[in-house]
């Protein structure tokens, strides 16, 4: 039952959220914004995590099919697909919503408890689509990007695992990755990733925007948002897999 | 004009405001005074429309509340000037970006102009070289001042200040007092003070509303809170003696 009304409340808030913004050039500066926070300061630790999550992969992959009879490209070719299909968009989106989903909780639930957020509503701004709708559209226009870059770091990550430990043939590796090569699967890749991006800043958005109370508060729907986002990328993946090459 | 009538506000079944009816007179500086506690917040927040009281009705120069769309609403909050009681200064922008941010939402002007008003109203609450330093950076007293200085910038016709110079050295307290009730004669506006500061309340209550178990026990002006018989204002304003004394000799010399 309160499951229920706090769904009903997301969405309500959604509608207050996707109003026109009330001046364009306020709203332009706010999103460059939040492309830098949300964003570029994501880059550096989704380049770190994809570079070294491919390389494990790559390695894991490797060993698991340690057998004369299954040709040595396999290797490439599987870790690509690993990487394009979940570790980029799913696995990276879940670091996302630790990273970014903490921050949109306990930037808008401290503006929430000092009142920064009555002091808008009482000038006259929608507050919502004031804080909220330049995340949800920088996050849109940016994190697909960010994924397209993890994948690729991913797969040359595996690339130097293979060279570095001697488990594979950088040729065959070369080769694997090259192989039967579907941009159907960078779509699926990249659809999941836009739906993750709305995610990854609308619940948390709600959990910062509704705190009560004071600073422990704002710790504690952090938390909670975090928690959620997770959740309910993980279940989406599910559903969104099952949708869309089921 | 603002009328409130019968506003009555509750919390999870626990009344605050229990039916309080008054007026707020155009170009006077009103108070409302009472306990930490009272209901001083819940009340501005009820006239800002940030609380929704369960009834009563309040009117700003004829507009009525409940009758607003969101529209509207948004229309009247932008003649509205407000200072919280914490300040409430967007600690991601500058002292400069917080006072500018209302113009650039809502007035159409050169950059420049709008840098000129915001030099104005500075001046205006005496703060010098702050433009470019975060809210985190200045003391309290003088974010009380940006947060007047925010509220003004538009020209507001309301001005609500919630306890503006709480946590204000005398000097500077008299200064913000002397400054909110110039602003308030200059332009004519709307101006409600919420304080406990006694010495704000003789210089500059013209009218003066005494909250006290959710209702407004006693109102006037600060001269005839000299004179009150009524025990709970005399208990609450005269609780310090330098109080009791300057009482004591205004009645005597009166007499
Ligand atoms: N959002 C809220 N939810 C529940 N109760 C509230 C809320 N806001 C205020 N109250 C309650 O309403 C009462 C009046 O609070 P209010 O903040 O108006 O006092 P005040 O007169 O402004 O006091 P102070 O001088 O200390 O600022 C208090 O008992 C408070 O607990
Ligand atoms: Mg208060």
């Amino acid at each position: 039952m309160n499951y229920l009304k706090h769904i009903g409340k997301y969405f309500l808030m959604l509608r207050q959220v996707f109003r026109k913004p009330q001046k364009w050039s306020v709203f332009r500066e706010l999103f460059f914004r939040e492309v830098e926070d949300l964003g570029l300061k994501s880059l550096g630790i989704i380049m770190f995590i994809s570079f070294f999550v491919g390389g494990v992969v790559a390695i894991q992959t490797a060993m698991n099919i340690d057998s004369p009879f299954i040709p040595k490209y396999l290797i490439g070719f599987a870790t690509k697909r690993g990487i394009i299909l979940e570790f980029a968009p799913t696995f990276m989106s879940i670091i996302l919503a630790g990273k970014v989903g903490s921050y949109i909780t306990s930037s808008m639930g401290t503006m929430r408890v000092t009142e920064q957020i009555d002091a808008l509503e009482v000038m006259g701004i929608n507050s919502l689509n004031y804080l909220v709708l330049p995340k949800i559209l920088a996050a849109l226009f940016f994190y697909p990007l960010l994924i397209l870059l993890s994948m690729f770091l991913g797969i040359i990550g595996g690339y130097f695992a293979g060279v570095i430990t001697d488990l594979f043939f950088s040729e065959d590796y070369i080769y694997g990755i090259q192989l039967d090569f579907d941009p159907y699967f960078i779509k699926y890749a990249l659809t999941k990733t836009v739906v993750f991006a709305f995610v990854i800043t609308t619940i948390p958005a709600y959990h910062g925007f509704y705190v009560k109370g004071g600073s422990l508060e704002v710790g504690r729907a952090s938390t909670k948002a975090v928690v959620w986002t997770s959740i309910v990328i993980i279940l989406l993946n599910y559903f969104l897999t099952q949708m869309i090459l089921g | 004009m603002i009328e409130i009538e019968n506003l009555y506000k509750e919390f999870d079944g626990v009344p605050v405001l229990k039916g309080i009816s008054t007026t707020f007179e155009k170009g006077k500086t009103n108070m409302i005074i009472g306990q930490s506690g009272s209901g001083k917040t819940v009340l501005l927040k009820c006239l800002l429309g940030l609380h929704t009281p369960e009834k009563g009705i309040i009117s700003f120069d004829g507009r009525i509340h409940t009758e607003l769309g969101i529209k509207e609403r948004r229309q009247l909050r932008q003649e509205i000037g407000m200072v919280f009681q914490g300040g409430a200064l967007f600690d991601s922008l500058t002292i400069e970006e917080n006072i500018l941010f209302p113009l650039k939402m809502f007035a159409n002007k050169p950059k420049s102009e709008m840098l000129d008003r915001v030099n104005i109203v500075l001046n205006r609450v005496n703060l010098e070289n702050v433009n470019k330093k975060y809210p985190a950076e200045l003391s309290g007293g003088m974010q009380k001042r940006v947060a007047i200085a925010r509220a003004i910038v538009m020209n507001p016709k309301y001005l609500f200040c919630d306890e503006p110079n709480s946590g204000l050295d005398p000097r500077t307290a008299t200064v913000i007092d002397n400054l909110i009730q110039e602003i308030t004669k200059e332009y004519q506006i709307i101006t409600i003070i919420n304080s406990h500061d006694m010495n704000s309340v003789m210089e500059i209550g013209e009218k003066i509303v005494f909250l006290q178990n959710g209702v407004n026990a006693w109102e006037g002006s600060n001269e005839e809170i000299f004179k009150t018989e009524n025990e709970a204002v005399v208990d609450f304003v005269y609780s310090s003696n330098l109080f009791k004394k300057v009482r004591e000799t205004y009645l005597s010399k009166t007499k």
